[in-house]
C-alpha cells in the first residue's frame, strides 16, 4: 500500500512537471513579454550589487573587480574608528527615529478628522489642500526654507520683533532636525493620509449603526470602529518605514546642508555621496553604503518580528 | 448619525483645527507667490495693507522668462519626464501582464526576483561605476533607463489587471487568441486608467528629481529644471569679493530675491495647477498599490 502511494505520488510529479513544461510552451509568449523588464532588473540592480565586492577591495576603474586588490574588512574598520563615525551614525538615527516618531501619527490623525467632515464638497477642498504641497519639488522646497528661514526674511522678521535678533535657522545645526522634520511634515502628511481615508471608506456602515446603537461617544467610535479598520495599514507601512530608517531621504539633508549646519545634517548617505562620487574613494564609499544596508535590513527584521508578536502573527515578512 | 454635545462641539472643535492646518498648509504659498510680485522687502517692512501700487512688479518674471538657462531647463525636464514616463509604462505593463496570469509557471521565482531589489541594492557607488561602464554617463538613458521599472509599480499593473474579469479573456481563448494578441486588443484598452496613472507618477516623480541628473551629466546644456532651480535657490552665494561697489551689490540682492520668487513660482504652478484635474487618478494609484 504505502509503496504504492509513493510511486503514485513520484508519477504525479512527473505529469506535473511535464504539465507545466508543455505550459510553459504553449505560452512562450508570456516569457518573451517578461524578457525586457527582466533584463532590465538584472543589469540596473543586480549587477550593482557588485558593490558588495568592491567594498572589500582597494577598487580601482582601470583594474576592475577582478584585478583590484583584497584588503578584507579593511574599509569598514577605517570607517568606524574614524572620527567622525559615531557622529555621523547618530545624526543618521537621530533624524529618521525622530522623523517617523513626529510624522507617522500625522497622516493618521488627519485621516480621521477629515472623516468627520460630513459635507462631501468641503472634505474634497481640504483634501485638495492637504495634497497640494506633495507636488513641489524638494529642491523647491528646500529653496523656500532658505528664503523664508533667511536672517532677513519673513519668519525672522517676526522673531526679531520679540527677541530685538534674528535666528539663524539654517546655519546653527541645533535647529537643522526640526526643520527637516516639519517641513517634511508640511509636504507629506497630507499626502500620505490618503491611504488611511481610503480605508476609513471601507468602514462597514453597519458597525457605525451598531455603534450608535450602543450610545458610542465620538470618541468611542472613533476608537472601536474606525482605528481597528486602520490597523492593517498602520502595521505595513510601520514595518517599512521603520525598514527604511537609515535610508533617509539624502536629497533633502543633502540641499539643506551648509557649512554651518554640518555637525547634525551630515547622514550617512550624504557621506557616501561625498566619500564615494567626490572624492572618488569608490571602496570607501560602498564599504559605507554596504554597512548602511546591512543596518537597514537588520531593523527590518527586528521590527516585523516585535510587531509580529504584538500583532498576533501579522507581519509582512 | 447620532451626536451628544460634547460630541457636536467636538466637531466644530475639529472643523476649527481643519482649517487652521489648511491655512499653515497655504501660508508659504500665498506668501512666495505675493512676494513675487511685489519689490522685495515689501512684505517685510509692512503689513499687506501697506501695500502699494509702486511696489507691484513683473520684473523678477521678466528676467526669469529672457533667461536661457530656465526655458531649456523646462525643455529639457519636459524630454526627460515624457521620455520616463513612456519607458515606465512599456516595461510595467509588459512585465504586470505574464505575472497576471492564472497559472503563470515560475510566478513565485519572477516575483521573488523583482521583490528583492526593494530590499537590497548595491547602492549609490557601484550603480555609478556601472552606468559609466555602460558609457551612459552624459546621455538621457542615465537618467530614464535605470528607474523605469520600480516593484511597486508592477505590483499596481498586475493587481489592476488581475481585477479585469476573466470570462473576457477565455472567451478570447476559446476563440484561439494567443496571450499576446488577448494582451494588446483586451487588457491593454482595459487597463488605460491604469497606464494613465503610472505615466503621471513617473512624469512628476521625474520632473521633480534632480540627484540622478546631478551625478551623470555633466553638460551644463543638458541640466533639468531642478538642477537650473537649485543653483538659483540653493546655491546662491554671493560673492562679496566680486563688487566693490555696495550700491550695486545691493542691487544684485534686489534681482536675486526677486528672481528666486519668480523662479519657484514659475516651476511650481504648472503641477500645481493641472494636479487637482488628476487628483481621482493619483488617489486611485495610492489606494490600488496599498491593497497589493
Amino acid at each position: 500500500m504505502a509503496e504504492q502511494t509513493i510511486a503514485m505520488g513520484k508519477g504525479e510529479i512527473g505529469k506535473k512537471r511535464s504539465k507545466k513544461l508543455t505550459w510553459m510552451k504553449e505560452n512562450w509568449i508570456l516569457y518573451l513579454m517578461l524578457m525586457p523588464g527582466v533584463i532590465l532588473t538584472f543589469v540596473f540592480r543586480y549587477i550593482p550589487m557588485y558593490g558588495v565586492v568592491i567594498a572589500f577591495q582597494n577598487f580601482s576603474p582601470i583594474r576592475g573587480v577582478f584585478g583590484s586588490e583584497w584588503v578584507g574588512f579593511q574599509h569598514f574598520t577605517r570607517f568606524l574608528t574614524s572620527p567622525n563615525f559615531g557622529m555621523i551614525f547618530d545624526n543618521t538615527l537621530r533624524l529618521s527615529v525622530l522623523g517617523l516618531i513626529a510624522g507617522f501619527p500625522v497622516p493618521i490623525i488627519l485621516a480621521l478628522m477629515i472623516n468627520q467632515i460630513r459635507r462631501k464638497g468641503a472634505k474634497k477642498n481640504i483634501q485638495l489642500i492637504l495634497y497640494a504641497p506633495n507636488f513641489i519639488s524638494v529642491v523647491v522646497v528646500v529653496g523656500m526654507l532658505f528664503i523664508l528661514l533667511a536672517p532677513t526674511g519673513p519668519v525672522n522678521s517676526i522673531v526679531t520683533m520679540f527677541t530685538g535678533e534674528p535666528i539663524f535657522f539654517m546655519s546653527k545645526p541645533e535647529y537643522f532636525r526640526t526643520i527637516y522634520i516639519l517641513s517634511g511634515i508640511w509636504q507629506g502628511a497630507g499626502w500620505s493620509s490618503i491611504i488611511y481615508t481610503a480605508a476609513l471608506a471601507n468602514v462597514d456602515t453597519q458597525l457605525y449603526d451598531a455603534a450608535m446603537i450602543d450610545g458610542a461617544s465620538l470618541f468611542q467610535r472613533i476608537r472601536h470602529v474606525e482605528l481597528p479598520v486602520l490597523k492593517p495599514t498602520m502595521v505595513v507601512l510601520f514595518i517599512l518605514a521603520a525598514g527604511g530608517i537609515m535610508s533617509v531621504g539624502f536629497e533633502k539633508a543633502f540641499l539643506m546642508q551648509t557649512a554651518m549646519n554640518l555637525p547634525a545634517s551630515e547622514i550617512i548617505p550624504t557621506h557616501v555621496y561625498k566619500v564615494g562620487l567626490l572624492s572618488m574613494d569608490f571602496s570607501f564609499g560602498s564599504a559605507i553604503g554596504l554597512f548602511n544596508t546591512v543596518i537597514n535590513l537588520i531593523l527590518l527584521i527586528i521590527v516585523n518580528t516585535i510587531v509580529k508578536k504584538l500583532n498576533e502573527g501579522e507581519g509582512i515578512i | 448619525m447620532h451626536y451628544t454635545k460634547i460630541d457636536k462641539t467636538l466637531l466644530i472643535v475639529n472643523k476649527l483645527v481643519l482649517v487652521m492646518i489648511v491655512l499653515i498648509t497655504l501660508l508659504p504659498l500665498i506668501y512666495v507667490l505675493l512676494a513675487s510680485f511685489l519689490e522685495p522687502g515689501t512684505l517685510l517692512t509692512g503689513g499687506i495693507t501697506d501695500i502699494k501700487a509702486s511696489d507691484f512688479t513683473l520684473d523678477g518674471y521678466r528676467r526669469v522668462l529672457q533667461d536661457s538657462t530656465i526655458i531649456r531647463g523646462f525643455i529639457n525636464s519636459f524630454i526627460y519626464s515624457t521620455l520616463f514616463a513612456v519607458l515606465t509604462v512599456v516595461f510595467t505593463v509588459l512585465t504586470a501582464y505574464p505575472l497576471s496570469v492564472n497559472g503563470f509557471v515560475g510566478k513565485k521565482i519572477v516575483m521573488t526576483f523583482f521583490l528583492i531589489t526593494m530590499f537590497i541594492g548595491g547602492g549609490l557607488i557601484p550603480t555609478y561605476l556601472l552606468i559609466k561602464d555602460l558609457g551612459m554617463l552624459n546621455t538621457v538613458w542615465a537618467i530614464v533607463l535605470p528607474g523605469a521599472l520600480g516593484v511597486f509599480n508592477i505590483i499596481l499593473a498586475k493587481t489592476y489587471f488581475q481585477g479585469i474579469p476573466k470570462e473576457l479573456s477565455e472567451a478570447a481563448q476559446m476563440d484561439g487568441a494567443s496571450h499576446f494578441q488577448i494582451f494588446i486588443k483586451i487588457i491593454l484598452p482595459l487597463a488605460k486608467p491604469i497606464m494613465f496613472v503610472l505615466a503621471l507618477f513617473a512624469f512628476v516623480g521625474q520632473w521633480n528629481s534632480f540627484f540622478d541628473a546631478m551625478i551623470y551629466l555633466d553638460d551644463p546644456t543638458m541640466r533639468p529644471l531642478q538642477l537650473v532651480l537649485r543653483s538659483i535657490l540653493i546655491q546662491n552665494e554671493v560673492q562679496p569679493g566680486m563688487i566693490n561697489d555696495q550700491a550695486a551689490m545691493i542691487e544684485m540682492n534686489r534681482i536675486a530675491q526677486m528672481i528666486q520668487y519668480a523662479t519657484i513660482v514659475i516651476s511650481s504652478l504648472p503641477l500645481l495647477v493641472m494636479y487637482p484635474f488628476f487628483q481621482k487618478y493619483f488617489e486611485k494609484g495610492v489606494i490600488v498599490g496599498s491593497l497589493k
